[in-house]
């Protein structure tokens, strides 16, 4: 460092800065500073891409994927010549079909979908502050709400385009492989389903960064997502199923009325974990065939035609279950917005 | 230069009953390099994370280049270049990309991000390791790495948090030599905070000593300094060449000049207490006696004498007023007594 003023006194003069525009006028027009917003979600991703913790969470999904989709493709066969020919949705069935030996991949994404999420966010914040960065980073001219969303929107980027790249990937080898048309409806709810994991994945990534911002520690945040994910698989149904066994009356001796009313109750109740929400989901939109996510009685199957869904009409009968999903996750962003606002950061 | 930078009024912030910060009203000049010392939890990081809009006081206001930081701070942090007391980055990344990623956090064209970054770089003096990972850094490069941060945004206000905490005494003479050039240079205001008063002494050009969240001082060091002699007195050291005769003559003559105290004679010296500076009257008179003068030392009031005697000062004022102050602080400057 010697004399180091002699080079900050070019640095701070005016007229270098004027100097610099001039011989680099075409670049800098067309190369505007980028928003805080925009740095920080390119820094973010870069990190994301780049982390042992991500590349994990790839290789996990990326096999299970595979997996699944190799015990499909050797059963798809007899699944395939059942159906009929025009309501043959080969592409769904791809997604779906397996012969018990492996879950299929929606139903395996309800568990690691929560884990993807939890994984990406549980230490947005903690960490940054137990680092000393985020004290740094805030002292820059940000807005805090900026920090916030760049922390949410980073990982759904990632994990929107890994999703979509391994639906066009199992949509182009199916193509390669049987060799048969896809259609316009399939490529919607294929789509759609991708869209609807995504935004699963966002309701952990939210609950995990609300839980990042709360907690000082990244392994207690962790602990704690794990807990509450945890719970709501396993435990959640149990708990249910045993405040049904002591309150509700013995099904022997209800109505067919009563059973129908307390089956939707039941439901309902089952409905309050976002897996739930997930899987009921994922089914009416993978499977056509579908008609409903509750009992459905022999007079209100009387005059259906026996045909697959269109595919509003499966969107028409998962919307409450997308609201849920939408409306969890708005909150646990809502939440830690709020704690973190106007939080003290202090390093 | 009235143009005040950086204006506190009345501010106050509680930590549910403990007041870190009492009702502080503070002025800070444009080019100005002014310390804020004072023992550790004396509240001087709370009052900077007020002045970024880091954390909102409890009552008062902060005016940092006329704009208001509780209400709008990324106006100020545009202005503000803050380097906090422990510097963290991002390990994974280079040296150079934290500051790249900096660099574009303050709206820096794309096209003159890594040109400017890699000045930056040059100029503290880490050109060599910038490709380097954050995490391998030493201290004291992170030291010059958050300099580099801080100065790539050219700001008008620079705020230092203990800058010379862990670097070793040439690195942290150097780092306050360069805020002290680039301050007169660029005419830009800095605010720093520590406790090393030595460091402090040899760059501010006022200080305010700050205990239990109260300015207990703020003024330049000489006058600080002068305050002090006048209330207290000097002690002047004289060392003459002949072996003192022991006589109570001279005693009696010296007691006589204006202002001495009591004279104290041991070997080949003399020392004398006196209130104001009797100094020159004093070599005058060994000097007409025919003594052959060696040394004449006058204690001059260092920051740390200053520090040290406003706590006793204030302690003894309280006690005389019969203010009971808060247990913490009486054993805090039972503490500073002891010492």
């Amino acid at each position: 460092m010697e004399s180091p003023v002699v080079y900050f006194k070019d640095h701070f003069s005016k007229k270098l800065k004027v100097s610099n525009r001039a011989v680099v006028k075409p670049a800098v027009q067309k190369n505007p500073a980028a928003s805080p917003l925009a740095a920080i979600i390119r820094k973010e991703i870069g990190d994301h891409v780049r982390s042992w913790r991500f590349i994990v969470l790839l290789v996990l999904i990326v096999l299970t994927f595979l997996g699944s989709m190799y015990v499909s493709l050797t059963n798809i066969k007899p699944a395939a010549v059942s159906e009929e020919p025009e309501r043959f949705l080969l592409f769904l069935k791809i997604l779906t079909t397996t012969d018990g030996s492996l879950p299929s991949f929606h139903i395996f994404m309800s568990f690691l979908g929560a884990i993807l999420g939890i994984g990406l966010g549980f230490d947005a914040i903690n960490a940054e502050q137990q680092n000393g960065t985020l004290i740094r980073l805030l002292a820059q001219p940000v807005y805090r709400d900026n920090v916030l969303l760049a922390k949410f929107i980073s990982p759904l980027i990632v994990i929107t385009t890994l999703f979509l790249s391994l639906g066009l990937l199992m949509i182009g080898a199916g193509l390669i492989i049987t060799g048969v048309r896809i259609e316009v409806v399939e490529i919607l709810r294929i789509l759609s389903f991708i869209l609807l994991t995504v935004l699963y994945v966002g309701f952990w990534l939210s609950l995990s960064i609300l839980l990042s911002v709360k907690f000082k520690q990244a392994t207690t945040s962790a602990l704690t997502a794990i807990g509450i994910w945890l719970f709501f698989t396993i435990f959640y149904k149990i708990i249910v199923n045993m405040i049904v066994k002591a309150l509700l009356p013995d099904p022997a001796f209800l109505s067919p009325d009563d059973i129908m009313y307390y089956n939707n109750v039941i439901l309902n109740l089952l409905r309050f974990s976002p897996s739930q929400l997930y899987t009921d989901a994922t089914t009416v939109l993978l499977m056509p065939a579908v008609r409903s996510l509750g009992p459905l009685t022999v007079e209100q199957m009387a005059g259906a035609i026996p045909t697959p869904l269109s595919f509003r009409e499966s969107i028409l009968i998962v919307w409450p279950q997308l609201s849920g999903l939408f409306a969890a996750t708005t909150v646990c962003f809502a939440l830690s917005y709020f704690f973190f606002m106007r939080r003290e950061i202090r390093s | 230069m009235e143009n005040p930078v950086i204006e506190l009024k009345g501010l106050t912030k509680l930590y549910g009953s403990l007041k870190a910060v009492d009702n502080l009203n503070l002025t800070i000049d444009q080019g100005e390099i002014y310390g804020l010392l004072g023992p550790n939890g004396a509240g001087k990081t709370t009052t900077i994370l007020m002045m970024l809009g880091l954390t909102e006081p409890s009552a008062g206001t902060v005016n940092v280049c006329g704009v208001n930081a509780t209400s709008n701070p990324v106006a100020i942090k545009r202005k503000v270049g803050y380097m906090p007391d422990n510097l963290g980055f991002y390990d994974g990344m280079t040296a150079l990309d934290n500051l790249v990623y900096i660099a574009r956090l303050n709206g820096i064209p794309e096209s003159g991000v890594r040109p400017r970054a890699m000045e930056m770089m040059e100029a503290v003096g880490l050109e060599k390791s910038m490709h380097k990972k954050a995490g391998a850094y030493s201290r004291g490069m992170k030291q010059r790495l958050g300099l580099a941060e801080v100065l790539i945004k050219q700001p008008d206000v620079i705020i230092l948090d203990e800058p010379t905490n862990g670097i070793d005494p040439s690195g942290v003479k150097e780092f306050l030599t360069l805020i002290r050039q680039l301050s007169r240079q660029q005419n830009i205001t800095v605010l720093l905070s520590s406790h090393h008063l030595n460091q402090v002494q040899q760059v501010c050009d006022r200080v305010g000593i700050f205990v239990d969240g109260k300015l207990l001082a703020s003024d330049q060091i000489s006058r600080l300094s002068d305050q002090l002699s006048s209330k207290e007195s000097n002690v002047v050291t004289i060392t003459v060449a002949d072996l003192l005769p022991v006589t109570a003559g001279h005693e009696q003559e010296l007691l006589q000049i204006g202002g001495v105290k009591a004279v104290t004679m041991a070997g080949h010296t003399i020392t004398i207490t006196c209130t104001g500076n009797c100094t020159p009257a004093l070599v005058r008179y060994f000097v007409n006696k025919g003594f052959d003068i060696l040394g004449v030392h006058q204690k001059e009031y260092g920051l740390e004498e200053i520090y040290q005697r406003y706590f006793e000062n204030n302690l003894t004022e309280n006690e005389a007023n019969g203010k009971s102050g808060s247990l913490l602080q009486r054993s805090f400057f039972k503490k500073i007594k002891s010492q």
